[in-house]
């Protein structure tokens, strides 16, 4: 069997393993990564991708908005190209206890976030698409946050110090020496492969999947997972977060996330074992809209892209708490002195924003085990597009021959390596997804560079099928770029074809009315009709019409 | 971002017919086509209004887009409005002396005889070609020594003897380059027993709107909507207008781009052919004199949109003698003002080129066609004389004396 020697495993490549793999690389401790499915495809990439302020947890969790504005300050500066710094309103709507916007400007102070009080017209002239009932508008520091960018540019990072990152690879069980352990062994999803890497530390970052990693070393570890629900509308009907100015609850924030609007969220507890099929459900959607257009009245008069579902990673650190009330707290479990077994270490809890709080504790640890004597450095050092803030005018001028829509999107997707991404030939600038500006060359360089292996990885990479159309008009044609490209070969890029559709519509789904359902009619004549996918698995002879009678 | 009103591009499918219509898309590649300049880049500028694109320009505004969209998407609506909101550049003195027809329609009657010539010769072509980038291959319409409004004046038959009134948009055209046309349409109303009453009308704005005077072009609007709406109701009956590209604005670009409340007069307004047809069906005997010409028809994209090339039609056949040829026509590629941009002119004559084709093939006598700018580009493309329908629908109900055969 294959082996890979390295210092550090790493099971998750969701943001914080991702952030944690980077951490390492810049203390010159090699590690790799595995990840059962693509980077940012659990949790990390199942959420609303609010940079969080602070503020939504001020008045009952202090500990954690304090170490989110720390947080969101250092983000806006290392990942700026992944962060829009929108801003946030809190609004209180008749029927609100108004008391809560005193609380939250309280709380605020005591916790170092910048929360203040603005005449409700600003708010609406701010924000005109606002309900004009509200009757109280706070501003806070909230941002959005990309965390399919952010995720693959930590990884980027650390595979150009020398990492590496395995997508599509589980692990399978742990190597244990003794009463420690030695590494993991490996099976890639996709080729079929088994292998092994050694190692003298393996991190535990798979979020809410952390207990099974666990299991595997027959340890307990007790997850509450609470799936939170949320809905896309099919463009930006806002241009700051809002959040709604009570104590937190479902349907309570609209963030305004690149060309979309996210409304989020609902809270409920769900079996673990169905965290790897989690659906929403048809209520869920009632309440999202209900309480979204308390905050936009014209919400209902816009199509609904998609719904989703994440699943919150909390530890059930007390019992009978809703999952809104667990603290975002992060927690280190060190095996060694909890169970008595050396070589691993878990993360869990925590929230996108603290990410990479997460990573530096993780990192600080694994480099103490080590010996290893190098401080943290992802504080200050940026993330790879981040280098240097640069106006998308100045950027678009650097280009003839493409339209500034296509560099400006392709600037605000990848920051500085916008020149990689469409510099040298022409035919990297030939659009394949039109509602998103996806360039031929954003698919080589997702391929080349940033490691998608199919059509969905590829749409992490590069909002390739996120637009109103959910990919109809540019799976096809990715799908073709993508063998020609050598990424797939034919037969299979037909089957990452149709699975990508599968994966589209089970988005859509619940949310199957209007120009949506029109849309998906119009993907399934395309499809179905014109081009025969789902007709067979290509290997079969056309079809015989059945013998008639003629009368 | 912009005012949400139009939330239409919500509609859009990406079924991508819009840009299989698009003449300017088929004629370069400058134009990525309606679809992505419209509702695709809509949600772009919404995001961000620096990510608006400078291929806004080579969209005509005709509309064909709208026309094949399966969803009621303003396409065409929705990329003018980004061009002025988000696109902004420097105004040229061209395109302001082209979007103010009002104001050179007035000098140009004024002085008719310095500016037709001036305009025909060569040298002064050849400066403005230069400095003011107002192509020199492109003719200039000729202006009128005097004005339809003087003309209907002094001359105008008294609507008041006739059992029915209607108000006529005459349009700047009629006013300032054709008073014939204006006169055919009174005496084809007379002699339906329709009397003709004008207002002191503005140009109806499309010249405006095309060129980014959305403020003059809105003034312009709420003069017209009161005029017409008092005329209408002294009138007891219709508005009329013989220019698609005019009714067009009367009835869509009011409410839509410029956002003014039609609602007093978008139930009377009529393009004169909708209105023709049924009177003409109940009284054939009005179409007198046969008029033996072999014609070639071509359906402007404005009429196309409204819906109104079924009603030119039907009065084109019930001329005793005619031979009407309805091409199978795209956009004539003039577009108003675009054709007279000197950067806009070599696309505006390929897409043209095309029509040329399809008219030369048939070998008719004449070209009819209800828009006064396709008139122009097809004279200049052909050399064959252009005439309105209602041109030809005149020398029928008059007799032979003022008929060209």
């Amino acid at each position: 069997m294959k082996t890979i020697e390295t210092q550090v495993a790493i099971i998750g490549g969701g943001v914080t393993g991702a952030g944690t793999l980077r951490d390492l690389a810049l203390r010159g401790i090699p590690a790799v990564l595995v990840e059962k499915g693509d980077l940012a495809s659990g949790t990390s990439g199942r959420n609303h991708g609010l940079l969080h302020s602070g503020s939504r947890y001020a008045v009952g969790d202090p500990e954690s908005a304090r170490e989110c504005i720390a947080e969101s300050r250092v983000l806006k500066v290392i990942a700026r190209h992944t962060v829009e710094d929108t801003g946030g309103l809190f609004v209180t709507l008749p029927g609100d206890d108004p008391g809560y916007a005193d609380r939250l400007i309280r709380a605020g102070r005591d916790t170092g976030i910048e929360i203040e009080e603005i005449p409700v017209s600003k708010a609406l002239r701010m924000e005109p698409h606002l309900n004009p009932a509200i009757t109280r508008a706070l501003l806070a520091p909230d941002a959005t946050i990309d965390p399919f960018r952010l995720t693959m540019a930590n990884v980027l990072s650390a595979v150009e110090h020398g990492q590496q990152a395995l997508t599509h690879v589980e692990a399978t069980s742990l190597i244990r020496e003794g009463d420690r352990v030695a590494g993991i062994l490996c099976r890639d999803r996709k080729t079929g492969e088994r292998f092994a890497i050694r190692s003298r530390m393996v991190v535990n970052a798979a979020g809410i999947w952390g207990r099974r990693v666990c299991q595997m070393a027959n340890l307990d570890l007790a997850m509450h997972p609470s799936k939170g629900s949320m809905l896309i509308i099919d463009y930006r009907v806002n241009r700051v977060v809002i959040n709604r100015s009570r104590p937190a609850s479902d349907g309570d924030i609209i963030v305004p996330g690149d060309t979309v609007s996210l409304l989020g969220t609902t809270s409920r507890t769900v079996d673990y074992d169905a965290i790897d099929d989690l659906r929403v459900d048809d209520d869920e959607i009632d309440v999202l809209l209900k309480d979204a257009e308390n905050l936009i009245p014209r919400i209902s008069r816009t199509r609904a892209l998609r719904a989703y579902a994440g699943v919150r990673p909390l530890l059930a650190a007390s019992e009978g708490k809703d999952g809104r009330e667990i603290s975002r707290g992060l927690v280190l479990i060190d095996h060694e002195t909890r169970d008595g077994l050396a070589g691993l270490v878990t993360m869990a809890g925590g929230k996108l924003t603290t990410y990479r709080l997460m990573a530096e504790k993780l990192a600080d640890y694994v480099a103490e085990r080590l010996g290893v004597n190098r401080p943290c450095e992802t504080r200050q050092a940026p993330l790879p597009g981040s280098e240097k803030p640069v106006p998308i005018r100045r950027t678009s001028k650097k280009f003839t021959g493409v339209s500034e829509s296509v560099v400006g999107s392709t600037h605000y997707r990848h920051g500085e390596r916008v020149h990689q991404v469409l510099g040298g030939e022409k035919a990297n600038f030939a659009l394949v997804c039109e509602c998103e500006m996806v360039t031929a060359g954003e698919v080589r360089y997702a391929i080349k560079t940033l490691g998608a292996r199919d059509l969905i990885d590829l749409r992490r990479r590069t909002r390739l099928g996120m637009g109103p159309c959910q990919g109809g008009l540019c799976a096809y044609r990715a799908a073709g770029l993508m063998e020609e490209l050598g990424a797939v070969d034919a037969d299979t890029a037909l089957t990452m074809l149709a699975e990508f559709l599968e994966e589209r519509y089970k988005g859509v789904r619940p949310v199957l009315w209007g120009d949506g359902m029109r849309e998906m009619e119009f993907i399934y004549w395309l499809y179905e009709g014109l081009f025969g996918l789902g007709a067979g698995d290509g290997s079969q002879t056309e079809t015989q019409a059945p013998e008639r009678d003629v009368p | 971002m912009i005012e949400l009103e139009n939330i239409s591009f919500d509609h859009c499918l990406k079924c991508t017919v819009c840009t299989v219509y698009c003449p300017v898309a088929k004629a370069t590649p400058l134009f990525p086509g309606p679809k992505q300049s419209g509702p695709d880049a809509e949600r772009l500028r919404i995001k961000n209004p620096e990510l608006v694109d400078d291929s806004l320009k080579y969209c005509s505004n005709c509309k064909r887009c709208e026309t094949a969209c399966p969803s009621d998407v303003r396409i065409a609506d929705i990329i003018q409005a980004a061009k002025w909101t988000y696109w902004r550049r420097r105004t040229r003195p061209r395109d302001f002396l082209l979007a103010h027809t009002d104001l050179m329609g007035f000098w140009g009657t004024a002085l008719a005889g310095l500016v037709n010539r001036a305009a025909g010769a060569g040298v002064v072509r050849y400066l403005l070609d230069i400095f003011v980038k107002i192509p020199k291959e492109r003719p200039f319409p000729k202006y009128s020594t005097s004005t339809f409004k003087r003309w209907f004046r002094d001359h105008g038959p008294d609507p008041s003897v006739h059992p029915d009134q209607a108000v006529y948009f005459h349009g700047c055209y009629v006013n300032y380059q054709n008073p014939g046309l204006g006169r055919d349409v009174v005496d084809v109303l007379a002699a339906l027993g329709v009397g003709v009453r004008i207002t002191n009308e503005k140009c109806c704005g499309v010249p405006l709107i095309a060129n980014g005077y959305l403020d003059r072009a809105r003034k312009h609007a709420r003069h017209n909507i009161e005029g017409l709406a008092r005329a209408a109701d002294q009138a007891g009956g219709p508005i009329v207008t013989a220019s698609s590209t005019c009714a067009y604005a009367l009835m869509y670009e009011y409410p839509g781009i410029l956002r003014q409340d039609n609602r007093a007069i978008a139930d009377r307004i009529q393009y004169l052919t909708r209105f023709l047809a049924p009177r003409l069906a109940d009284r054939p005997d009005v179409l007198k004199t046969p008029v033996p010409l072999k014609v070639a028809y071509h359906a402007p994209c404005h009429l196309a949109r409204m819906g109104g090339v079924v009603d030119t039609v039907e009065v084109l056949r019930r001329i005793p003698g005619l031979d009407p040829r309805l091409l199978h026509s795209e956009c004539c590629g003039i577009s108003g003002t675009y054709g007279f941009k000197k950067e806009l002119y070599p696309i505006a004559q390929d897409v043209g080129a095309d029509l040329k084709e399809k008219i030369l093939a048939v070998k008719p006598d004449l070209v009819v066609t209800d828009c006064e700018t396709c008139a122009w580009q097809i004279e200049f493309l052909t050399g064959l004389r252009v005439v309105h329908p209602v041109t030809l629908l005149a020398w029928s109900v008059r007799g032979g004396a003022s008929s060209p055969v």
